[in-house]
C-alpha cells in the first residue's frame, strides 16, 4: 500500500503504555505516525493483517466499557492477534482475588499484551510490575486514558493538519476525568494551548500546575478556540454535592450554538462518549456533520489502538 | 540486682536541661540512683563493674504515644513479643497502645488481658489506651472512670475521630471529672471521605482523591472551641498541615492548655515520596507538601508541637500489595523513630535537646508517668545510642512482624546500641 512509507524507527523506551506522562515527543509521534497507516486499512474491504499473528491479547476490563473494549478487540483482531476479553463479573475477582493474583494467573498463560481498565488509579502500574508482557492502560480511575488522548490528537491532526499552535478547550467534569488529564498532557506536549472550563466544584486542585488556564465562564474559556472538547457528565454528580441540577449545569456549561460562537468559526466539537444529550451538549450540535467529529474519533480510535498494540506487543 | 555503673557517656536529660559527659548509677531495685557529670570513674568504687559507654549518648528511654499492637485480633500483623523486640532495638521503652484492635478496647474486661499479655510477652512498658466511645463509633462515651481505675492511661478512638460535636463536648465535660487524658485523631470524616493522599497537585496528577488540610484543621478548631467551655486534659494525636499549626499557635498564645503530637513520617517525608503509587506511604494523616513538612519541623523547635510519635502501624504485605485505593493505611516505624528523628538533628533543623524532649520528657509529662527523665528514683529506662554511625534501612532486618517501612533503603545516621528497662539490659546491638 502506498501510504505505508518506510518509517524511520523510533525506539519506544517503555515496555508499557501506562499514560501520556512518561511518553516522550518522539514516542508520541511514532505512535501517531503508525496509526495513520492503519486509517486506510480500516476503510478497506479486507481489514485483516498478520502483524500480530500468534500473539495473545487479553482485555482485562474491571469497569463496564463498550467503545474502548470493542475498539481494542477489533484492533487486536485486525492485526491477527488472538484476543480474549475477560468477563470480570464472572471472574475470581468477584470471589476476592486480588489484582496481583489475577495478574499472576494470567501471566502464567503467557499473553503478549494485556489491556487493562480499572476503577483504581495506578492499577495498570501495579499490574505492569508483576507481569512479563506489555500492559496498555485503557483507563485507570481518574488518572489517565492515554489511547483516548492519542486518538483525539490523531483526529485533530486529520482535520487541522497539526496540533501545534491550536487553542483547545476541555469542558466539563475535569475533576473525575482521566480523558481530561491525558489530553492536557498530550496537547501541551504537542504544542497546543489548553483551556479547561468547569464549575469550581469539578476542577481538580492545582490544575493550573498541569499547564492549563482554567475558566468558570464558558464563553471566555472557548474564546478563539480551534477545538472544543466536551466531557461526559456522570448523572450521579448532577445532584447533591457537586452541582445543583442538570438544568443549571446545561445553562452555564452545556455546549450550545450561542456559546460556541465564542470559538473560531471552524472550531471542531469533540466528545469521548458516551454523550448525555441536552446535559453537556446540545443534541443538534452533537450531530452537526460540519462541526462534530465525534464519530471520526471512534473510527480513528481503532487505528490508534492498532498502532499501540503493534508497538507494545512483546517482541520475540 | 547488683548496682550498675554506666560511665563515660554523653548524658542528655532534657527535663533537667542536662547535656554533659558523665555517668549513671542504677540501684539494686532498677531505679536511677544518680546521673550526670558527678558520676565519673574516679568517684566510683574501684571494684565495681563499670560499663564504659565510650562517649555514646545516654537518654531516658523513649516514650512513644502512638503505637498499634495487633493483639487482640491482628496477631498476624504484630504481637506483644515482636512489638517489644522492635521497640527495644529503637530505644523505645514505653508505648501507648492504640485501642483499634479486634475487638476494640472499650471495656474493663479487655484491660486485664492487655496488661497480662503486655507483661508476659514484652519487656517494654505497655500503657494501654481505650476508646473514647463504644466500639469507636463516636456515639456512646466509654466508662472513663472505671477504665482509668483499671489502668487505662488515655482515651482515643485511635484511627477514628469523634465526629459529633455534641458527643465530643460531653466527652470532654465528663472525662474531666476523672482527669482522663483525651487524645483526638483530627480528621473530619466527611471532608476526607474516600481520600487517599494530600489534596493538591500530586493527587490531581495521580488521579487519587485528595484529603484536604481542612479535614484536620476544622476538627482542631472545633475541639479547641469546645475546650474553652469544657476544659479537660486534651492532646491532638498528630497533625500534618501548616494551616493547623497556625490554629494551634494562636490557641496556645491565647493561653489555652493542651498538647500536640506529630508523626515522624510527616516530619521526614512529603507527598512527592509517594512516587509511582507506593502504598507503603499511604498514611493517615497523609503526607503533605514540603512546605507543610518544613513548618512541622519548625514547630518542634518553637514548641508548638510537643511530641513526636512513630505512629507505628504494622501492616502485613498482603494488605499493601493492592492498588492504592485498596491498600491498607499505615507504616511500621517504631524501630526507626529515633534514627529518623536524628536526621533532623544532623541536617541542623532541630537542636538535639529539643528533639530528645519531644521523644522522652514531653510525652511522659503529658501522660503523667514516672518516665522520660533521669531523676533520682525514676525507673532506669534508658536508651544509649551512637549519634553518628551510618546505616541503611533494610526491610529484611526489621524486627517488627510486618515489614511495611516507608523508608526502605534510606541512609540514616545514628543507631541504638543498648536499651535498659527498669535497670535491666533488654537490648544490645551486635
Amino acid at each position: 500500500m502506498a501510504i505505508i512509507k518506510k518509517l524511520k524507527a523510533v525506539k519506544i523506551e517503555q515496555n508499557h503504555l501506562l499514560g501520556i506522562q512518561g511518553l516522550s515527543f518522539p514516542e508520541v509521534s511514532e505512535i501517531l505516525k503508525q496509526a495513520k497507516t492503519f486509517i486506510a486499512l480500516n476503510k478497506s474491504s479486507s481489514k485483516k493483517m498478520d502483524i500480530l499473528r500468534g500473539k495473545t491479547q487479553i482485555n482485562l476490563f474491571f469497569e463496564p466499557s463498550t467503545r474502548t473494549q470493542s475498539s481494542f478487540e477489533l484492533a487486536g483482531k485486525r492485526l491477527g492477534a488472538d484476543v480474549m476479553s475477560m468477563n470480570i463479573i464472572n471472574s475470581a475477582i468477584k470471589k476476592g482475588e486480588t489484582l496481583i493474583d489475577t495478574a499472576m494467573t494470567l501471566n502464567a498463560m503467557h499473553p503478549d499484551i494485556i489491556v487493562i481498565r480499572h476503577q483504581d488509579s495506578g492499577a495498570p502500574n501495579l499490574l505492569a510490575q508483576k507481569v512479563n508482557c506489555a500492559v496498555i492502560n485503557a483507563g485507570d480511575g481518574r488518572r489517565e486514558h492515554p489511547t483516548q488522548a492519542l486518538l483525539d490528537a490523531l483526529t485533530i491532526i486529520n482535520r487541522k493538519g497539526k496540533v501545534e499552535g491550536l487553542k483547545i478547550a476541555i469542558c466539563g467534569d475535569i475533576l473525575h476525568s482521566r480523558v481530561a488529564r491525558s489530553n492536557i498532557y498530550l496537547m501541551n506536549m504537542l504544542g497546543a494551548e489548553v483551556n479547561v472550563v468547569a464549575p469550581k466544584t469539578l476542577l481538580p486542585h492545582s490544575i493550573e500546575r498541569l499547564g492549563v488556564k482554567s475558566f468558570i465562564d464558558m464563553k471566555k474559556g472557548l474564546d478563539n478556540c480551534d477545538i472544543v472538547m466536551m466531557l461526559r457528565l456522570q448523572n450521579e454528580r448532577m445532584h447533591g454535592s457537586f452541582l445543583p441540577s442538570a438544568r443549571e449545569y446545561y445553562e452555564f456549561f452545556g455546549l450550545t450554538p450561542d456559546k460556541l460562537k465564542s470559538a473560531k468559526k471552524n472550531a471542531l466539537i469533540m466528545h469521548p462518549g458516551p454523550m448525555n444529550r441536552g446535559v453537556e451538549i446540545d443534541t443538534n450540535l452533537a450531530d452537526d456533520i460540519n462541526r462534530s467529529v465525534i464519530r471520526e474519533q471512534v473510527e480513528l480510535g481503532v487505528a490508534v489502538r492498532m498502532a499501540c498494540l503493534k508497538i507494545y506487543c512483546k517482541k520475540d | 540486682m547488683k548496682e550498675k555503673y554506666l560511665i563515660n557517656a554523653r548524658i542528655i536529660d532534657p527535663k533537667n536541661d542536662i547535656d554533659e559527659i558523665g555517668g549513671l548509677i542504677i540501684d539494686s531495685k532498677g531505679l536511677i540512683k544518680a546521673a550526670g557529670k558527678k558520676v565519673a570513674n574516679g568517684n566510683l568504687p574501684s571494684s565495681a563493674d563499670k560499663i564504659d559507654l565510650k562517649k555514646q549518648v545516654l537518654i531516658p528511654g523513649i516514650v512513644d504515644m502512638r503505637v498499634f499492637v495487633g493483639e487482640p485480633g491482628y496477631e498476624y500483623k504484630e504481637n506483644f513479643r515482636t512489638l517489644s523486640d522492635a521497640a527495644l532495638s529503637g530505644g523505645v521503652t514505653s508505648v501507648v497502645s492504640m485501642p483499634n484492635t479486634l475487638p476494640v478496647i472499650d471495656n474493663v474486661s479487655m484491660v486485664d488481658f492487655l496488661k497480662r499479655r503486655g507483661r508476659d510477652k514484652s519487656k517494654i512498658n505497655i500503657f494501654p489506651s481505650a476508646t473514647l466511645t463504644k466500639n469507636a463509633e463516636g456515639k456512646q462515651m466509654s466508662e472513663f472512670g472505671l477504665l482509668k481505675r483499671k489502668g487505662i492511661i488515655a482515651f482515643t478512638d485511635g484511627i477514628r475521630t469523634v465526629q459529633d460535636p455534641q458527643v465530643m463536648s460531653r466527652i470532654m465535660n465528663f472525662a474531666s471529672q476523672s482527669e482522663s487524658l483525651i487524645i483526638q485523631h483530627a480528621e473530619d470524616n466527611i471532608l476526607s471521605k474516600d481520600g487517599l493522599i494530600n489534596e493538591g497537585e500530586i493527587s490531581t496528577r495521580l488521579g487519587l482523591k485528595g484529603i484536604p488540610f481542612l479535614a484536620e484543621k476544622i476538627i482542631v478548631e472545633r475541639d479547641l472551641s469546645l475546650l474553652e467551655e469544657y476544659f479537660c486534659r486534651y492532646h491532638i494525636s498528630q497533625i500534618s498541615s501548616k494551616k493547623t499549626i497556625s490554629v494551634i499557635k494562636k490557641a496556645k498564645n491565647d493561653g489555652k492548655i493542651f498538647t500536640t503530637g506529630v508523626s515522624i513520617n510527616n516530619l521526614s517525608l512529603n507527598e512527592n515520596d509517594i512516587g509511582d503509587f507506593k502504598t507503603f506511604l499511604k498514611l493517615s494523616p497523609p503526607l503533605r507538601t514540603e512546605d507543610d513538612r518544613v513548618s512541622l519541623v519548625e514547630s518542634i523547635n518553637d514548641g508548638t508541637i510537643d511530641v513526636i510519635v512513630s505512629d507505628h502501624k504494622p501492616q502485613d504485605e498482603e494488605s499493601k500489595r493492592l492498588t492504592f485505593a485498596q491498600a491498607a493505611t499505615g507504616a511500621s516505624g517504631i524501630e526507626t523513630l529515633l534514627p529518623l528523628a536524628l536526621e533532623l538533628f544532623h541536617n541542623k533543623s532541630v537542636k538535639i535537646k529539643k528533639l530528645i524532649s519531644s521523644l522522652t520528657s514531653n510525652p511522659a509529662k503529658i501522660l503523667g508517668i514516672n518516665k522520660g527523665c533521669l531523676d533520682k528514683g525514676y525507673d532506669a529506662d534508658l536508651c544509649i545510642f551512637d549519634l553518628n554511625v551510618p546505616w541503611v534501612v533494610d526491610k529484611d532486618k526489621i524486627k517488627s512482624k510486618s515489614k511495611n517501612t516507608p523508608i526502605e533503603n534510606r541512609k540514616l545516621q545514628g543507631k541504638v546500641s543498648k536499651t535498659f528497662v527498669k535497670g535491666e539490659l533488654a537490648y544490645e546491638s551486635i
